[in-house]
């Protein structure tokens, strides 16, 4: 038996919103997962390339280590081995996107027709046309998603989101669970585990995207009334009619920038981010926490999900290769916030250091049949392990 | 209807790194790359029907092998089939004219500039 299988598309779970996926469809991100899976072991190599060859033959040169993990690049940029790797992960990235968009796009007018009858009439989804899309979004395309979160190649279109949904399972080679909501389960059963009286009333989710992680948050607590908000439109008439087709009702879905929101000071018992911040920008990140602070009540909670941040005892190399999504993935903003320490970006809005947190999180994953539990490379920038940061606000 | 072969293998923003001393290297291994995706998506189709014909006992293998079109609807499926194809193996070249239509930065100049953001 072959090990460290990714499970086959099809067991994601099916929802009305999920498009319709013809067989070639699914056997091509099946091919997708597999060569995402088979590249993680391909990038091993790049270590062994770096300590045999690239580090070797630099220190003979220049009679010097290598300095920084610009140099490194410079470096290895040369080695036979980092360049295939390389141009098959962005060639893989490219493919992702590809496949994705040619699933979603043709069928377009039904995706939003499918929207349209769910939303209907819902005051849960509050669309606002005059909220203006963030410079840094329209700077980049994150991830090679063409046309980003907010792009709408029809009237009320629903596809950068339906293309989200669909294609994550192929980067995360499966890894996120059947509803690709692994991280939002695992942050539910922290919060829970560590206050089990906790009983927040009103809880904000920013930059929600198509709602995977914050739809188990309003199923823990469904008396709560859960906000959850994005700039970008199609991935909110998406968010909501999934959420409508699965049966989620408290949580109400608005157009809204994270940097200015429209809340009461102190009007919310928890705020909740996942996979956000590094999408941002170097100066919104300081604007977003400070409307962070400024709506949670005394005493609330915040809590972000983010990508592992550099710890100084850090290889060079680990460094790189960890950086590596950020520009050649095209998540830029991610390579500027390694610069910037949790604790110090929680202070400069008002929290206080004794009530700031750090804890390492690994997503909760329901299609995990044990065919995945073999020793693994960490597919770096992948990897469902995450650094949570947060505060009690005080 | 927007044309969704085309929208499909569009170029996402930013200028493409290229990772080989030739550039050429990389543009063939993209298509490459791509048809060795598609073969496998055949072979999964091949999968399915062998083990469904398998199934009911009816592997017309002759039939399959002496099949033409016989009719112009089935014509035009085929020949859009091989048009989705076509772009989808050489989205490389058409993200490369795209670029040399719209000139982009780099997403290290668009980094700096998001940081200022
Ligand atoms: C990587 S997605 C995260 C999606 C979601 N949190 C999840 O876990 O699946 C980032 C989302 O943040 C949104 N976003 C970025 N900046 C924002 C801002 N200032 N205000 C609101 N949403 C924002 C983007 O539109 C995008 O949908």
């Amino acid at each position: 038996m072959a090990k460290n299988i990714p499970p086959v598309w099809n067991k994601i779970a099916k929802h009305a919103m999920l498009p319709e996926t013809t067989h070639d469809e699914r056997a091509r991100y099946n091919f997708l997962a597999n060569l995402n899976k088979h590249l993680a072991h391909v990038s091993q190599g790049n270590k062994i390339a770096y300590e045999t060859r690239v580090e070797p033959k630099f220190e003979k040169k220049h009679g010097r280590a290598i300095r920084d993990t610009k140099e490194l690049g410079q470096e290895i940029a040369k080695d036979p081995h980092y360049q295939i790797w390389s141009s098959l992960r962005r060639s893989t990235m490219e493919m992702r996107q590809q496949a994705g968009r040619s699933i979603v796009l043709r069928q377009a007018e039904a995706l939003r027709d499918k929207a349209r009858t769910l939303n209907a009439g819902k005051a849960s989804l509050v669309l606002d046309s005059n909220c203006e899309i963030p410079a840094y979004l329209l700077a980049v395309d994150n991830h090679l998603m063409p046309g980003s979160y907010h792009t709408e190649l029809i009237e009320d279109d629903v596809t950068p989101a339906a293309n989200y949904d669909s294609g994550i399972f192929v980067t995360t080679a499966g890894l996120l669970g059947r509803y690709n909501d692994g991280g939002g389960k695992a942050i539910t059963n922290w919060v829970r585990k560590n206050d089990p009286n906790f009983n927040p009333k009103r809880i904000l989710d920013i930059g929600c995207g198509m709602g995977h992680n914050v739809l188990p948050i309003a199923r823990a607590f469904p008396d709560a009334e859960v906000i959850a908000i994005d700039t970008g439109a199609p991935m909110l008439r998406y968010a909501h009619a999934r959420a409508m087709d699965l049966g989620i009702t408290n949580v109400k879905f608005m157009q809204m920038d994270a940097a200015k929101t429209t809340f009461e000071d102190e009007s919310f018992d928890w705020v909740q981010s996942t996979m956000f911040f590094h999408e941002t920008g170097g100066k919104s990140i300081y604007k977003i926490m400070n409307e962070v602070y400024r709506v949670l009540k005394p005493g609330g909670l915040t809590l972000h999900i983010e990508q592992p941040q550099y710890t100084d005892d850090m290889s060079l190399f680990e460094k790189f290769i960890r950086d590596w999504d950020a520009l050649n993935n095209s998540e830029p903003y991610w390579s500027k916030m390694h610069d910037i320490e949790p604790l110090d970006l929680m202070k400069a809005s008002g929290f206080k250091e004794e009530d700031f947190m750090q804890i390492g999180a690994k997503a909760e994953n329901d299609l995990d049949d044990g065919s995945q539990n073999a020793e693994e490379p960490e597919d770096h920038g992948r990897s469902p392990i995450w650094n949570v940061f947060g505060a009690i606000k005080n | 209807m927007i044309d969704y072969i085309k929208l499909a293998s569009s170029k996402s923003k930013g200028k493409r790194p290229y990772f080989h001393d030739d550039p050429a290297v990389e543009r063939v291994l993209n298509i490459t790359m791509a048809v060795a995706g598609e073969l496998a998506v055949m072979r999964e189709r091949m999968d399915s029907i062998e083990r469904i014909l398998e199934k009911k006992g009816l592997v017309l293998r002759e039939e399959i092998e002496n099949y033409v079109p016989d009719s112009k609807e089935i014509e035009e499926e085929r020949q859009t089939w091989h048009s989705e194809y076509i772009s989808r193996i050489l989205r490389i070249v058409q993200q490369e004219m795209e670029e040399l239509e719209n000139p982009d930065k780099s997403i290290e100049d668009i980094a700096n500039d998001i940081n200022e953001m």
